[in-house]
């Protein structure tokens, strides 16, 4: 594996003044945020509270609640918690301002990675990188002498194997549950194909080889794994890998630390992270990242305290406190082997999630009409047609197809 | 009792009701012959998000929604008729699979798969619920006096739970390893997973809402079972019957009012299954309508969402219940009249 993004993180992380012991300025706006209720936002939101007059949301069903929080005048919120997809409806909305001039006068500690820019207007801020990528036990492995795998179909090799020896339960892991995580799989898959959702229109495109060719990857990994994969989802893989059931798995990389949490894991040490299997273009994997966002229906002079708050929270500081909660893309975070899974997966050229409208209902439909293939109620190409069916309808209800 | 009187005590609860139930039902019924969406321009936009190092820009052309000058965002809404009741229905594709005569293809169709599972759902618990609710006031009406209330209680305590939570625990105790699986495999001796197939789920479910309602129709029975006539027992006593045959002539035509009531109650209930979808999170198997309804309203993480379809599922849902409730109803009305 190159290790150089790593020492070049690292090397980043050094540099980094250190920061003082809590807030460096005394906040006296009131300042609210809604965002996702995972181990990173704890921290950051932590961290903002320091500042003071600060009360922050985490809340699961976030992304239902900010599109119309945030268009509300004035805005419910301040300062908002994003990931790719769930800013689109803000950025619809026009709901979320411009940053430039804010991250001119008080980001000077963020790095050009951290910026999300449309069309050259800095309109978010990224705190962390999230994407699902491989994780194996090494001693498993080691002891089958097996490599560690690059491919699914090497994956799969690996799968078989490791059953013939019976050392686990089953093999393999995979946050298979019906829905979101469903699609997501469908769509790491096909984007490690080089497939594209949509063409010209708004009109779906996945009803082809590479779609076939995704779901039949996943239907053969199906056969290793836990019979009730259809339920299973981020939280039971991980507890599946810390109960040491399953040897093999394509988790988040927020997943990591949890493998190495002495209270819960009793592998610890012996789960280790690789790049996400390729696929025939690209790796099998997106690549998410999370960031903050500030309302467009609030005062500057609250805009302006909201920014400030919230690059308090995302400091080094914040960083080395929780530096194994998430792979930072804050200055002042030391990759450790943790991240190494998914700085190999970004390195092998995995792509962004492509967020956008449509691709918030094709992510829907999919996760909805995948399962169908799985327990063999159809065949791939009527699945793929019936999800297309799907889609068409939606996307006409929503005006997105004439 | 003087009209006035009448009025101003009923007034509220009629205003109530209008407001709360009748103006929602009748925008959902309008809703579902509309359709509003936002007008979309297509605009070609450079998006630069973060990778691992360096950054990844993506050139290319999106949809995005028309802004007027207050920054909300345009929307149209037009007339469509039944085409929302004809997208949820899919009544050409269920006709093909029908006459093909493949039921597998009939059933891949979301509201005909749906509708299989509430039908049979609500079918099957009907006459388990009853049997047993009435096994349950039996055994507290025979019950010695001193126990009785401990015995009513605990009877009652399913039907306390919260419903989500209670299908939680359920789920919890049988998915995986969970010690109800892992007893079941120590005695039978064989791998079993309960979550993995269509068929030991809706048994799950079906036996989850058996024993979370039941006590509901026990304590309505055991109320029922205090009025009895005596007099009528004790000459079929005396006349040789058996504890059977009491119960079957004397006891359950008396409760029969009841039975007919607790059946609607249940029927209204069991067509609106839901809770039981969404705590064992079984959609990738089993579905009922009134999840599907949901899955439309709730919005995708770009903020899309189906309220016409919704609408539409709604009302047949609606449909659906009234349907079913006709039986019932018809023989209340009958014995209302007869009892005159």
């Amino acid at each position: 594996m190159n290790l150089k993004p790593l020492m070049l993180a690292g090397a980043i992380g050094l540099a980094a003044t250190a920061a003082s012991a809590e807030c460096a300025f005394e906040n006296d706006v009131p300042l609210k945020s809604l965002s996702a209720g995972f181990e990173a936002w704890k921290a950051v939101t932590d961290a903002m509270a320091e500042c003071g007059n600060f009360s922050a949301s985490l809340d699961q069903e976030f992304r239902e609640k900010q599109p119309e929080a945030f268009a509300a005048d004035p805005s419910l919120y301040h300062i908002g918690g994003v990931a790719n997809a769930t800013l689109i409806p803000l950025l619809n909305a026009g709901s979320v301002r411009p940053l430039d001039d804010l991250v001119a006068e008080y980001g000077s500690q963020l790095t050009p990675n951290q910026l999300i820019k449309i069309d050259g207007q800095t309109m978010a801020v990224a705190m962390m990188v999230n994407a699902q990528h491989l994780m194996y036990r090494e001693d498993i492995l080691n002891d089958l002498g097996i490599a560690v795998p690059t491919t699914y179909d090497e994956v799969l090799a690996a799968a078989e194997e490791i059953r013939a020896a019976g050392v686990v339960d089953y093999p393999l892991g995979g946050t298979f549950k019906t829905g979101w995580n469903l699609g997501e799989e469908f769509i790491n898959m096909y984007l490690g194909e080089g497939g594209q959702f949509t063409g010209d229109g708004n009109m779906p495109t996945i009803n082809n080889e590479k779609g076939v060719r995704a779901l039949e990857v996943m239907k053969a990994m199906t056969v290793y794994m836990d019979p009730e994969y259809l339920v299973s989802d981020s939280t039971y893989v991980q507890q599946q890998f810390q109960q040491g059931k399953i040897a093999i798995a394509n988790l988040w990389a927020s997943r990591a630390g949890a493998m190495d949490d002495e209270a819960e894991s009793q592998v610890v040490g012996k789960v280790k992270m690789a790049a996400a299997p390729m696929g025939s273009e690209r790796p099998a994997s997106s690549l998410w990242w999370d960031g903050i966002v500030i309302a467009t229906n609030i005062s500057d002079e609250e805009a302006e305290a909201a920014f400030r708050v919230a690059m308090e929270g995302m400091d080094a500081e914040t960083v080395q406190a929780n530096n194994d909660a998430a792979v930072w893309l804050v200055s002042g975070y030391t990759p450790g082997p943790l991240a190494m899974g998914a700085a190999a997966t970004a390195e092998a050229g995995a792509a962004p999630y492509p967020a956008s409208g449509p691709m918030g209902i094709m992510h829907t439909v999919l996760g909805n009409g995948i399962a169908d293939y799985l327990t063999g109620a159809k065949d791939a190409e009527t699945t793929l047609a019936d999800i297309e069916t799907a889609y068409v309808t939606a996307a006409k209800e929503s005006g997105l197809i004439e | 009792m003087p009209f006035r009187t009448f009025a101003i005590f009923v007034g509220p609860s009629v205003f109530m009701m209008l407001l709360f139930i009748a103006f929602p039902l009748v925008s959902v019924f309008s809703q579902s012959f509309y359709v509003t969406q936002p007008i979309y321009e297509v605009v070609t936009s450079e998006t630069c998000t973060p990778g691992f190092i360096a950054q990844t820009c993506v050139t290319e052309e999106k949809s995005v929604p028309v802004l007027d000058e207050d920054g909300e965002i345009v929307t149209r809404t037009r007339f469509v008729g039944l085409e929302s009741y004809r997208n949820v229905l899919e009544l050409g594709r269920a006709w093909d699979a029908l006459s093909q005569g493949s039921w597998r293809a009939f059933q891949a169709i979301d509201f005909w798969k749906a509708l299989r599972f509430t039908l049979s759902f609500t079918l099957i618990t009907l006459p388990l619920v009853i049997g047993l609710g009435l096994a349950i006031a039996v055994v507290i009406n025979n019950a010695a006096r001193a126990i009785r209330g401990p015995v009513i209680f605990v009877s009652l305590l399913p039907f306390i739970i919260t419903p989500v939570i209670g299908a939680l625990s359920i789920n919890w105790l049988f998915r995986g390893d969970g010690i109800l699986t892992a007893a079941l495999e120590h005695y039978t001796g064989r791998d079993i997973a309960m979550f993995a197939q269509a068929w030991t789920i809706e048994i799950l479910m079906m036996f989850y809402r058996v024993w979370h309602v039941a006590p509901f129709a026990a304590i309505v029975l055991y109320a029922g079972l205090q009025t009895v006539n005596q007099d009528a027992l004790e000459s079929a006593l005396i006349d040789g019957a058996t504890r059977w045959q009491r119960l079957r002539y004397v006891v359950i035509p008396h409760l029969m009012p009841l039975i007919v009531f607790i059946a609607m109650i249940h029927l209204m209930d069991s067509y609106r299954v839901f809770e039981e979808v969404v705590g064992f999170s079984s959609q990738g198997h089993v579905i009922s309508l009134q999840w599907l309804t949901y899955d439309f309203l709730v919005p995708d993480q770009a903020g899309n969402r189906s309220i016409s379809r919704a609408s539409a599922s709604a009302m047949l849902t609606m449909i659906g219940i009234v349907i079913l409730l006709i039986a019932p109803l018809r023989r209340t009305w009958r014995d209302h009249r007869g009892g005159r």
